[in-house]
């Protein structure tokens, strides 16, 4: 199948086609409009290698994200990132490629955290391999970190080992009503302090809490943060946008700032994650108030993406880039203009 | 070698005399970082204070097309800041300020001077302090950890420097400045922050690190576990793993080390055991209390022989303090020693072990092991005595077959402590040429003239061609099915 994969690549190098990395389709949406053929990923799939006492999974683009959760929840295991699936098809390279964290991504880590190795297929068809399965390796630069969110520009990931970790033994949500400023005071000291805090959440009043960990750190720390117990906590719905908050034709945009950044103040709607660091706003708002308001907003979901999805980088990140992406795909023809219009 | 006196002129155009230096007695000091083999004298040193005259200096060097060789306190393992002999070693060290402290958004941002342990102390008011914790702690600066992605005893739960930078300021090699990551937990376009952590100063030289700060756990216990054999440790920490449990620290010493460490610092390890365990857990006290019964039942049932659980915070630092001092304490008990860094799965751990005591009898040199056993990461000392003429060499050929075997047994050649000039030839046999050829375009992409700390961490090709037929001629090549060039 990487064969396949590799002999696909080399044509349309050759014949300067563009190409588009496809899993199940379900982020089609992210980043700026996919164009090019598409090369179906899913044929390669399967678990490649389980170790869970190594902590280490090993498996194949094509694989069903939903399927890997599942054979690690088997062994009481999970993805610490938390990755949304916006559907049903969602695969593990589209889950890299896109490199977006759930209500986790504050207190376990991002995407490219757990990433610890990859195979790759760059723009000439070559099929290449970093980093490795073992937790701690710098021989090289860390070109497999690197993959996570360059959304298929730079290669087709064709496998990755990833690091795991045991679910918590204990879980509890807790909610508490709060002012937009109350919740965000509140969010950025529990952080500073040592309580299992694994996710938070406020959206109209309501500031919602999770603490994972051992039975007598979550009972402890619930008593210390009060509230009352979540009878339905949020935490599905906002990984998966299935929350009333995502519903609506204004345009979604997803800012990622510190998370002690005074409320924007920008016009419609709002509703905060990761302790304040990431805040989604639905506004019809142009996209030059919100960049002006926000420096790294994201256009995530919006009919017209004409404003570009991306915040535009500085021009010396630029030309990195711009190399980068020519070292690894030198004809250009790997999911063109999806990350920026320009390569 | 190049003229040295423009360069001076140069330097001494915007720096004042005591930070340029080029008198040997001056440079001397520079001639090598903590892999003390490998030696050579900087044609110049520059010790910048300012941000913009450490653009210079890059501006400078560039336009001369002069190697710059970027320095911290000179801790690191792997030869990363051998000085070049024909180009300017340019030293951080001025560069000792902590810039700010901000406990409510829980980051520190400093100058990569800054010492690693200065980050926790600074931060300890606030409850709070910097993860990563690599052995030289009290003397390596945060600006070497990012160029080495250090680690430590604790990266298990907590991670590695990787996980633990939020953000860089400095410049390319241009002087052009550059910013990668920030406060804010995602950047635009690649993550070029991950890109550079680790990448040996050959990438970008970081004038500016904004840290992560983390609560400082409430209470913090530590088991010390014996055990008959180094296999059933090995077995033990797997147990332990599968229970569900993440110890806050993971570490392994046989009994070599153990003996070597006792005479030096007085830990209270077992002497008796072929290895011990320190199975470290952190939170509240009754978290902690929890945890540390249910690795005593895992332990248990793996076979320790001894478990003694620390009592206080004085006796579990008494137990790590051993650990911590395993390296210096083993500088006491041969002339030299060379610490190497593999990582390997941890399940091939008996594998690998008696495959260096194998290499003992060999080479008939003596190799003591410590390994963060929790991620993988074995740190054999072969202890050599290099006035013996050809102890250093046989000490290379035992490494090289020790890192080799991590390599063949799906590990990696370093772990932590880096390629530099130490390990480039077994990149050779880790990467092949169209891996490493990439590691050259990042390079380029950064660096086109390839003038920043050139000649560490990758390997050109036509050195691995010459590696290659070496390995061939001595009829020991392990791994005929890979591409070789």
């Amino acid at each position: 199948m990487i064969e396949n994969f590799q002999e696909k690549i080399r044509q349309a190098a050759e014949r300067r086609v563009p190409l588009r990395f496809r899993g199940g389709g379900t982020k089609d949406f992210y980043g700026n409009t996919p164009r090019g053929e598409i090369l179906d990923t899913r044929g390669h799939a399967g678990i490649v290698e389980y170790e869970p006492t190594e902590l280490v999974v090993t498996a194949r683009c094509g694989t069903s994200l939903s399927e890997l959760e599942q054979e690690l929840e088997r062994k009481n295991q999970f993805l610490p990132f938390e990755p949304p699936h916006f559907g049903a098809g969602a695969t593990l390279g589209g889950c890299i490629a896109a490199g977006l964290a759930g209500p986790r991504r504050a207190s376990a880590g991002a995407v490219r955290d757990f990433v610890l190795g990859t195979k790759l297929v760059d723009g000439r068809g070559r099929l290449l391999q970093f980093g490795g399965s073992v937790m701690k390796n710098v021989a090289g630069y860390d070109v497999s970190r690197l993959l996570a969110g360059s959304l298929g520009t730079l290669g087709l990931i064709a496998e990755a080992s990833l690091k795991v970790l045991p679910r918590p033994l204990d879980e509890r949500t807790l909610c508490l009503e709060a002012s937009e400023a109350e919740a965000l005071a509140a969010m950025n000291r529990w952080a500073g302090q040592p309580l299992p805090v694994s996710a938070t959440a406020w959206h109209e009043g309501r500031l919602f809490v999770r603490l994972s960990g051992a039975e007598p750190a979550v009972h402890a720390a619930a008593a210390r943060i009060g509230g009352e117990r979540a009878a339905a906590p949020p935490w599905h719905a906002l990984k998966e946008q299935t929350h009333p908050f995502f519903s609506g034709p204004e345009p979604l945009w997803r800012i990622s700032l510190p998370s002690t950044s005074a409320p924007l103040g920008l016009p419609g709607r709002q509703l905060i994650e990761w302790g304040g660091a990431l805040r989604w706003v639905k506004t019809t708002a142009s996209a030059e108030t919100v960049r002006q308001a926000a420096p790294q907003a994201t256009l995530f979901r919006a009919a017209d993406k004409s404003a570009a999805a991306f915040s535009p980088l500085e021009p010396v990140n630029a030309r990195v880039h711009k190399a980068l992406k020519a070292a690894f795909d030198p004809a250009g023809i790997l999911n063109p203009g999806r990350l920026y219009e320009d390569f | 070698m190049g003229s040295r006196l423009p360069v001076v002129n140069a330097l001494r155009g915007f720096l004042p005399a005591r930070a340029v230096l080029h008198e040997e007695e001056d440079t001397r000091p520079y001639e090598c970082d903590g892999l003390t083999a490998y030696r050579q004298l900087p044609m110049v040193v520059a010790l910048p204070e300012t941000e913009e005259q450490v653009q210079q200096v890059l501006k400078t060097c560039s336009s001369l097309k002069i190697p710059v060789v970027p320095r911290g306190a000179g801790t690191g393992l792997s030869g990363g800041a051998l000085p070049p002999g024909d180009g300017v070693l340019l030293s951080m060290a001025k560069f000792m300020r902590v810039l700010r402290v901000d406990p409510l958004a829980r980051v520190a941002v400093v100058q990569p001077g800054v010492r690693n342990a200065v980050i926790s102390e600074l931060a300890a008011p606030h409850g709070l302090y910097y993860a990563p914790d690599p052995s030289s702690q009290i003397a390596c600066t945060i600006g070497g950890n990012v160029a080495e992605n250090s680690g430590g005893v604790h990266c298990l739960k907590y991670g590695l420097t990787v996980h633990n930078v939020l953000g860089l300021r400095g410049f390319t090699i241009a002087g052009e400045p550059i910013v990668l990551g920030g406060e804010a937990l995602d950047a635009p376009g690649y993550d070029l922050l991950a890109l550079a952590v680790g990448s040996e100063g050959m990438l970008v030289v970081v004038t500016e690190v904004t840290v992560k700060l983390l609560p400082k756990p409430q209470t913090a216990r530590v088991i010390m576990a014996s055990f008959a054999e180094v296999e059933k440790a090995g077995d033990a920490v797997a147990k332990i793993i599968a229970a569900g449990i993440i110890p806050a620290g993971l570490e392994m010493m046989d009994r070599p080390a153990t003996r070597a460490v006792e005479q030096f610092v007085g830990a209270g390890y077992d002497l008796e055991a072929a290895a011990i365990l320190l199975c470290e857990s952190d939170g509240t006290s009754e978290e902690v209390d929890d945890e540390i019964a249910r690795m005593k039942a895992v332990l248990q049932g793996a076979g320790a022989t001894r478990m003694t659980v620390s009592r206080d915070e004085a006796e579990r630092l008494r137990f790590w303090s051993g650990r911590k001092a395993a390296f210096p304490a083993v500088g006491r008990i041969s002339p030299d020693y060379y610490c190497m860094d593999g990582t390997i799965p941890r399940k091939r751990l008996g594998e690998v072990l008696t495959f260096i005591a194998g290499l003992e009898k060999k080479y008939g040199l003596r190799c003591p092991n410590v390994f963060h056993a929790g991620d993988g990461n074995l740190h054999p000392l072969i202890l050599f005595d290099a006035n013996h003429p050809d102890e250093l060499e046989r000490t290379e050929r035992f490494a090289g077959e020790v890192l080799e075997k991590c390599i063949e047994v799906g590990g990696t050649i370093t772990g932590e402590h880096g390629v530099g000039v130490e390990k480039i030839n077994q990149m050779c046999v880790q990467f092949r040429a169209d891996e490493l050829e990439i590691f050259h375009a990042v390079k380029h992409a950064f660096d086109p003239a390839g003038l920043l700390n050139p000649g560490k961490a990758v390997p050109s090709l036509a050195r691995c061609a010459e590696y290659g037929r070496m390995r061939v001629h001595g009829g020991q090549l392990p791994h005929p099915d890979l591409p070789r060039f």
